[in-house]
């Protein structure tokens, strides 16, 4: 397999996937699919085992338990460099005693693959920097050391290309530019990509198919804008933008609809879009989809409403103006609204309600009894937390 | 504010003399390797490059200067070969007795001399193995071995190890990752660690002088020597090795200073 | 959207356990089995040369085993004024050394800073003793400070020394050469601790209105600890075992026998292996205790 260039992409399964390192278990029984070609993305917060899954993959960790299938082939047992996978490694992991071009090279003259500089050098075409191909790639900016990175992996055409975080060292600009480039040259080569991040966005505008880790399990998987619509677990629908969730009880399950006693407020979900249909559940909707009102708005079929609340923030950021509003008994609400007045519709301190298009709505899986709300995970403790498990990781690992 | 306490111009004062101090012995010897001197090279009597021109002339000058070399060549191979891969166990692979290593490897540096001296005295009487050349470099081994692991490990540890798995991820093999990756970029770290061997070897008396019987090292010479009267040759050898020595460590700052300047500019 | 995500109950294959351990074997096996032969065998055979007796009805230096404990009590008893001179002339050696080492690695490591060139330059200059043999140096500084050498003639033309003063074969002639043949061991490590502080540190000091010597006592002073630490074990250790400065031919005389010139003469006068090595034990033993009493009391135990 590793003797020449992979014809096309191949499938990725993992079966069964258990690893374990001392003291904490990483992945818990993974099963994963990737079909040929696709451009999937592993998303998730530091910790969640997304970077172990790759490294599994790639080779660089043995599983615990589990089988890993490339292309239908059984590589579990294989050594990396007889995996035809090849990695974009998160430090670049260029090799500063070499030249850009015998960095390129390398994987083609250790396959003893014909004629290695002229492909390296087209390589580097590809990615625009054939010109530095002399240079050392401690002379190269941070988006050249990555696009570097990036052709020293796609030109030795593996059959599956492993990304781990490859923009985060770069600045927002670049990392636009890189994450097109990347999309250009997947469609390119036609390889299978598997992405690597904790960039909710750069997971979104890239992949065909991205899958939610967490806690060393995948929570819900599909196509970005399904995930984003239609969330199923709490940590999906706060990981992937922000959402509006209420806690309740079913009073009606009906062909249709489900209605959830929220402290007395009655909301109307979509049957389909709702992942249980009795007892105590959780529901949300997205602030987005949220219509403010300054008066209490006449019931109609196919709307929920609730209020009336009173705003308590309102911050400006260009093209929306987010709201904060408590709505008594319901809690904080936040609501995004398009700038299409000048300034805010309503001002600090107005009481209003808040209308959503039933269809809007989406019930989630989890037990509301096995938590309490799920509070969105951005607050800067949050992340202290994270980071601090991040390098335990890495601890672990090295 | 910084400099209040030491004040400034007080300690650059300070600092001239100091290194005036540091330097008068060393100054003495350069210039007495042109002592006119005859038998004995203690008063001043004239200026004459003939102790550096006749240098082998002087008996056992040279032969010892040269069994330095060979002792510290050696000694120098051999400890640097071990002390890396212990270099690189220690910083890359998890084991059991990894205390009891490290201990193992501080408590020669903790050792005085003498004792390490007497004891493979008494190791060699005991086991009957004749003191000469082969017990000197044994011994010098034993005692520089601890100072390569100390020098390497630094190295190995600012070594990322994404470098390796980049290498075995495109296709190396594990000898060709080591060959090609890991042993040039640890490199810096070997050849600073063999030259501080090298260093170690060269100017070790106390240990070779339990341990080597008949053999005569440079040192051993001159410790010979000053009890009857040291010969200005001795003079001459020390001076072309602190040339040299001098001459290398300027190089290698002048074009490490070259190098920042030049990846500045890029 | 056709993916068959979460196909399950596949059976699972427990994986080969890592094979880490054994690259780590090869690695460290042949250098700690060298160690262990030539460091801590020697340290077990001294340990029983010392309690070797005289073979009766054998030349000079021909010894059986037999647990003669006496020839410690014969050490103690014997040369117990050499221990304590070994002791006090390593302790004042490394606090002279030390003194005289801080406010130059001071210099280099902080006022320096700024200079790289000059700073690489001083460093050069401080290891350049280590680039010539320490036996010529210290009888370089022998002839200098010798009778007929110009500083003591100067101080004797001055009548600031009688004129049957001699400095070299006292006490302080040891000390000094001790102290001066160990400095860089000294001037290293408190560099290397000095050059990594923070300035901003000392300058928080000052702006909290400590005056330059309390921010120096309470800021500078202890964040160099550890460099202090190592320099002062780099120099008492050696010193403690040497006999070069201390004996005849160089900078000492008889009354300045150290425990180094006592093992000497032991193993290669009288050829004495037992006492010898009695003497080595005892000098590792007390080196040991001083040093884990002080690291422990220092509060730093992390130097290798």
């Amino acid at each position: 397999m590793a003797g020449g260039f992979a014809e096309a992409g191949a499938d990725l399964e993992l079966v069964g996937i258990t690893k374990r390192f001392p003291g904490f278990t990483a992945i818990e029984e993974l099963n994963l699919t990737i079909p040929a070609g696709s451009f999937f993305a592993l998303l998730g917060p530091s910790g969640c085992g997304k970077t172990t899954t790759l490294r599994l993959v790639a080779g660089l960790e043995d599983p615990t338990a589990g089988r890993i299938l490339i292309g239908g082939k059984d590589v579990t047992t294989t050594k990396p460099y007889q995996r035809p996978v090849n990695t974009v490694f998160q430090s670049y992991a260029l090799f500063p005693h070499m030249t850009v071009l015998e960095n390129v090279a390398f994987g083609l003259k250790r396959r003893r693959i014909a004629d290695p500089l002229g492909k390296a050098h087209e390589a580097l075409r590809l990615v625009e920097l054939d010109h530095v191909a002399q240079r050392k790639p401690a002379q190269l900016s941070g988006g050249q050391q990555q696009r570097v990175a990036l052709a020293r992996a796609v030109v030795n055409r593996p059959a599956l290309l492993l990304l781990d975080e490859p923009l985060g060292a770069l600045d927002l600009k670049l990392r636009r530019q890189m994450q097109i480039e990347l999309k250009d040259i997947q469609s390119d080569v036609g390889l299978t990509f598997l992405h690597v991040t904790h960039d909710q966005e750069e997971a979104m505008t890239m992949a065909d198919t991205v899958a939610v880790m967490n806690k060393g399990q995948i929570e819900q998987m599909g196509a970005p804008e399904e995930l984003y619509e239609l969330p199923k677990t709490a940590f999906v629908a706060n990981f992937l933008g922000q959402s509006n969730l209420f806690t309740g009880t079913v009073t009606n399950s009906g062909k249709e609809s489900i209605i959830v006693d929220v402290a007395g407020t009655k909301i109307e979900v979509p049957r389909e879009r709702a992942q249980r249909h009795a007892g105590e559940v959780t529901i949300g909707v997205r602030p987005e989809k949220l219509m403010l009102h300054t008066s209490a708005p006449k019931p109609t079929p196919g709307t929920n409403v609730i209020g009336p609340g009173r705003v308590n923030d309102v911050s400006f950021s260009g093209v929306s103006t987010q709201y904060s509003v408590t709505v008594p008994k319901l809690g904080n609400v936040i609501v995004f609204a398009q700038n299409m007045v000048f300034g805010p519709v309503v001002n600090d301190g107005a009481e209003v309600w808040l209308a959503w298009t039933v269809d809007h709505g989406f019930g989630l899986l989890d037990d509301p009894a096995d938590g309490p709300r799920f509070e969105p995970d951005t607050d800067t403790k949050s992340i202290a937390v994270q980071r601090r498990e991040k390098l335990e990781e890495e601890l672990e690992e090295a | 504010m910084i400099g209040r306490f030491f004040s400034r111009y007080t300690i650059w004062i300070y600092a001239v003399l100091a290194f005036v101090f540091l330097l008068i012995p060393i100054a003495y010897t350069i210039v007495f390797s042109f002592n006119d001197s005859r038998r004995t090279n203690i008063s001043w009597r004239g200026f004459t490059l003939d102790n550096w021109v006749y240098l082998c002339d002087e008996q056992g000058v040279c032969q010892s200067f040269l069994n330095s070399v060979i002792v510290g060549l050696v000694a120098t191979l051999l400890a640097t070969t071990l002390g890396t891969m212990i270099a690189i166990a220690l910083v890359r692979y998890r084991f059991r007795f990894r205390a009891a290593t490290t201990l193992l490897l501080f408590l020669p540096m903790a050792t005085p001399e003498i004792v390490l001296g007497t004891g493979l005295a008494a190791e060699f009487l005991t086991a009957g193995i004749p003191k000469g050349a082969l017990t000197v470099i044994l011994a010098h081994t034993m005692f520089c071995i601890s100072f390569v692991v100390v020098t390497v490990r630094a190295r190995v540890a600012s070594l990322d190890p994404a470098m390796e798995e980049a290498g075995r991820d495109l296709y190396a093999s594990p000898g060709q990752v080591f060959m090609r990756v890991t042993f040039p970029l640890l490199l810096p770290g070997i050849i600073a660690a063999a030259l501080l061997s090298f260093a170690l070897s060269f100017d070790d008396f106390i240990i070779t002088n339990f341990n080597s019987g008949p053999f005569t090292t440079f040192p051993k010479y001159l410790y010979t020597a000053a009890a009857k009267g040291m010969p200005a040759e001795a003079n001459v050898v020390a001076s072309a090795v602190f040339f040299i020595a001098i001459i290398a460590v300027v190089v290698s700052q002048l074009s490490a200073a070259a190098r920042r300047k030049r990846l500045a500019k890029q | 959207m056709a993916f068959g995500a979460f196909a399950t109950s596949a059976p699972v294959v427990e994986s080969a356990p890592r094979r880490r351990s054994k690259v780590a074997l090869l690695l460290l096996l042949p250098g700690i089995a060298y160690l262990a032969l030539f460091f801590l065998v020697p340290l077990v055979s001294l340990v029983l040369t010392s309690f070797q007796a005289k073979t009766p009805g054998t030349d000079i230096g021909v010894y059986e085993y037999a647990f003669k404990i006496e020839n410690y009590g014969f050490v103690f008893s014997t040369y117990s004024e050499h221990m304590l001179r070994s002791l006090l002339y390593a302790v004042v050696a490394t606090a002279l050394a030390l003194l005289f080492s801080y406010p130059l690695a001071y210099f280099i490591g902080v006022t320096l800073r700024k200079f790289p060139l000059l700073q690489a330059l001083s460093l050069t200059l401080v290891i350049a003793p280590f680039f010539i043999s320490f036996l010529l140096r210290t009888l370089a500084w022998k002839q200098i400070l010798s009778d007929e050498g110009p500083v003591i003639s100067t101080l004797k033309a001055l009548s600031l020394l009688g004129s049957d003063a001699h400095f070299t074969g006292t006490p302080g002639a040891v000390i000094f050469g001790l102290a001066y043949n160990f400095i860089p061991f000294m001037t290293l490590p408190i560099y290397t601790s000095l050059e990594k502080l923070d300035l901003r540190y000392v300058e928080a000091g000052s702006d909290l209105y400590a005056s330059p010597v309390r921010t120096f006592l309470s800021v500078t002073l202890p964040l160099s600890a550890p460099g202090v630490i190592s320099g002062t074990l780099l120099t008492f250790i050696p010193i403690s075992g040497d006999f070069v400065n201390a004996s005849n031919a160089f900078l000492g005389s008889s009354e300045t026998a150290m425990v180094g010139n006592v093992i000497e003469s032991q193993f290669f006068t009288s050829q004495n292996y037992p006492i010898a090595a009695a003497l080595s034990i005892i000098l590792m033993a007390a080196i040991l205790i001083l040093v884990s009493i002080y690291v422990r009391k220092s509060g730093t135990e992390d130097l290798v």
